[in-house]
């Protein structure tokens, strides 16, 4: 998380960074400056026309999308803009899947933290050789297509699948999940787990062991040093890995299409649809609005509220 | 800092003026060049159905004209259409629906075919020429023709089961069968609409708000005990038993049906429901569009398209292919439907305005 690195802007004024007294050589230090600004820009300048080619400008053409009009045809047209879109926000069935995306969200990003916690716990305190072994265990999965891993899990999860049989042989009844919100669920554990494994190990790995020990000695339970000790120190682990994890899944299209049987909407499908299916341009793009608005302001609140840890 | 200021309004002017650029580009009128017949020019992108077209088909076109063929799918005209009204997608040829054809020659968005072109065109049966949805067949010309029913795993439900829409749509049929979380429905507003519509016996093509609103209600009340909304693995999700009966279309049923292990059966039901021709068209802004003709006559050459239809099990509209099509295929009543089968369907017609209702319909009613 690149947040706290020294920033400047241009014009924020006479450097003072380096600390010297610019009484002195005021013209030479400020030309200096200038100077490494400019090589500072021109080494950043691929970046920055990709990120404006590729997403500044491509994000304002959702954003006009999101008042422009939508033909009979389905078209969407950049003329007599309006608000219809946002009206539409209101309804019953944006509002319902809003919802239903968010408590998914949140139910994954709490799967994968307790599941990922006592793993990155685990690994961080191995041997440096038995921890990244295991930390390439990890990424792994990502070395196959996030889109046939979940085609995979719908082999697994069907009918005669290996998951549904060990559930039936096991007794839980009807182990049938395959396009149900449980099979969504699972598919976003499984996509984003990974996710939430790396920052927490980071942050753990990072903690110094004499604090805990420090801990002990004053008497604290093992229980009670984890609790004022390694949880506030792996904060920042638990705010990256739960943003990771929580904005691609309030936002999931593929799980939900595969796994769910693309009903139900979450919010991603519902957007897809929009644009896809049901041709209407401008829902679709003030949907999307709509929701980057809500994750940008809730990301910068949760970075507000952990930032005094990070 | 005044110079850096300076740099990035340039940077981003360039941005913007270059996208202005390719977006005025694509606007461009494209003059319908001129093909002979035969000629390319340049490689050919092929936008079509998805498990529609015989791969062996497309290597022998690339072999012959030494050209490459990049194909693309989708899995309704819906989807198409939002695709490619975008302008500048790069594709030559699409192959859309009736319906969809009458939406697109009004846009103005599919080039009037150059026949002498494509000499083949002789072969097309007159019944597919001059269809309603493109008079004088200006636009297109047919690719595949067939229908739109269910199918069914007979060895689940027993061999008699009514021949019913209600068998996706009803809550007793569903529980008499147990059907509860084993059917699919296609993911495409005009034909999943229009069977709740026809189940209700209206017309599918019915433009009253209040029958629309009824058969929204149909599909709103079936959804919770609907396993998926699949236009493209309705077929395989039966075989694989993963559902019991699937909403979908003739050929696609018949072919995954020869994997299965179990008795299946494909139905039009007895309300009546979707006859379609697909249509191959150039679109206005395709790149290539002399390969795109020369493409359009080789799939209408006699034996080709003979050789499609003994693939992919849909009926040919292409008279001179008749004779070379496998008799079985011929013979069979799925494929070709009897006459007493054929009046009770319907084509899917474009409803004008009414057709952005469809599509919000079935948005609405899958919750």
């Amino acid at each position: 998380m690149a947040v706290d690195a020294p920033t400047r802007s241009p014009g924020d004024g006479p450097p003072v960074l380096e600390g010297t007294s610019e009484v002195a050589t005021p013209g030479l230090e400020r030309e200096a400056e200038r100077a490494k600004a400019r090589q500072g820009f021109l080494l950043g300048l691929p970046t920055i026309v990709y990120l404006l080619l590729f997403f500044v400008i491509p994000l304002g053409f959702v954003v006009a999308y999101s008042f422009a009009t939508r033909t009979r045809s389905g078209r969407t047209e950049l003329r007599d803009f309006n608000l219809d879109a946002y009206a539409r926000l209101g309804d019953d069935i944006v509002m319902t899947v809003a919802w239903r995306s968010l408590w998914m969200a949140v139910v994954a990003t709490l799967i994968c933290l307790v599941l990922a916690y006592p793993l990155a716990y685990y690994i961080s305190t191995r041997s440096p050789m038995v921890r990244n072994l295991m930390l390439v265990g990890v990424m792994i999965p990502f070395w196959s297509n996030f889109l046939i891993r979940t085609y995979a899990w719908r082999v697994l999860l069907d009918s005669d699948g290996l998951v549904t049989q060990a559930f039936e042989f096991i007794g839980l009844g009807d182990g049938r999940i395959l396009f149900t919100s449980n099979a969504v669920i699972l598919g976003l554990v499984y996509g984003y787990l990974p996710f939430m494994v790396l920052p927490l190990y980071a942050a753990i790995e990072r903690i110094d062991w004499s604090l805990v020990e420090g801990a002990r000695d004053l008497y604290a339970s093992g229980w009670s040093a984890f609790r004022r000790v390694v949880w506030p120190l792996s904060r920042p682990g638990v705010i990256a890995g739960s943003i990771l994890v929580f904005v691609p899944s309030f936002g999931a299209y593929v799980t939900p299409a595969i796994l769910g049987g693309n009903k139900e909407g979450l919010l991603g499908s519902y957007i897809v649809l929009q644009f896809l299916s049901a041709r209407n341009g401008p829902v679709g793009s003030a949907v999307s609005v709509v929701v980057l608005a809500v994750m940008l302001v809730a990301t910068l609140v949760y970075f507000r509220s952990g930032g005094k840890n990070l | 800092m005044k110079a850096m200021k300076k740099w990035m309004r340039l940077v981003a002017l360039l941005a913007v003026l270059g996208v202005v650029a390719a977006s005025c580009g694509s606007d461009e009128e494209s003059a319908g060049a001129d093909c002979e017949a035969g000629e390319t020019d340049g490689d050919l992108a092929f936008f079509n159905w998805s498990e529609y077209m015989d791969p062996d088909l497309i290597t022998a076109f690339q072999d012959e004209f030494g050209v490459t063929v990049t194909e693309d799918f989708y899995p309704s005209n819906e989807e198409m259409f939002a695709k490619v009204s975008a302008g500048g997608t790069g594709y030559d040829v699409i192959v859309p629906s009736d319906y969809m054809i009458s939406i697109l020659v009004s846009e103005g968005m599919i080039l009037e075919l150059q026949k002498d072109a494509i000499p083949n065109h002789v072969n097309v049966s007159d019944k597919f020429n001059d269809p309603p949805f493109d008079p004088g067949s200006v636009h297109t010309l047919a690719y595949q023709w067939g229908t739109t029913g269910i199918g069914v795993d007979l060895g689940v439900t027993g061999p008699d089961v009514p021949l019913t829409w209600g068998l996706l749509f009803d809550a007793d049929l569903a529980e008499e069968y147990g059907l509860s979380g084993r059917i699919s429905l296609l993911d495409d507003p005009r034909e999943t609409v229009g069977a709740a519509l026809k189940y209700l016996g209206y017309s599918l093509n019915s433009t009253s708000a209040d029958e629309l609103a009824e058969a929204e209600a149909v599909i709103a009340d079936a959804v919770s005990r609907v396993a998926a909304f699949d236009s493209d693995q309705y077929s395989e999700l039966v075989v694989a038993g993963e559902t019991i009966v699937g909403h979908g279309y003739s050929g696609n049923f018949l072919w995954d049906f020869e994997e299965g292990e179990s008795e299946y059966t494909y139905f039009v039901p007895d309300e009546g429901g979707t006859k379609w021709v697909d249509g191959m068209a150039i679109l206005v802004d395709a790149p290539h569009p002399c390969t795109a003709h020369a493409f359009i006559n080789f799939l209408l050459d006699a034996e080709n398209g003979a050789q499609l239809t003994n693939y992919n099990w849909y009926a040919s509209p292409n008279a001179a292919s008749e004779q070379y099509i496998d008799q079985e295929v011929l013979d069979n009543q799925i494929i070709y439907p009897s006459q007493a089968t054929m009046d009770r369907l319907e084509f899917i017609e474009d409803t004008g305005d009414f057709e952005i209702e469809y599509t919000d319909a079935l948005t609405r009613a899958r919750g």
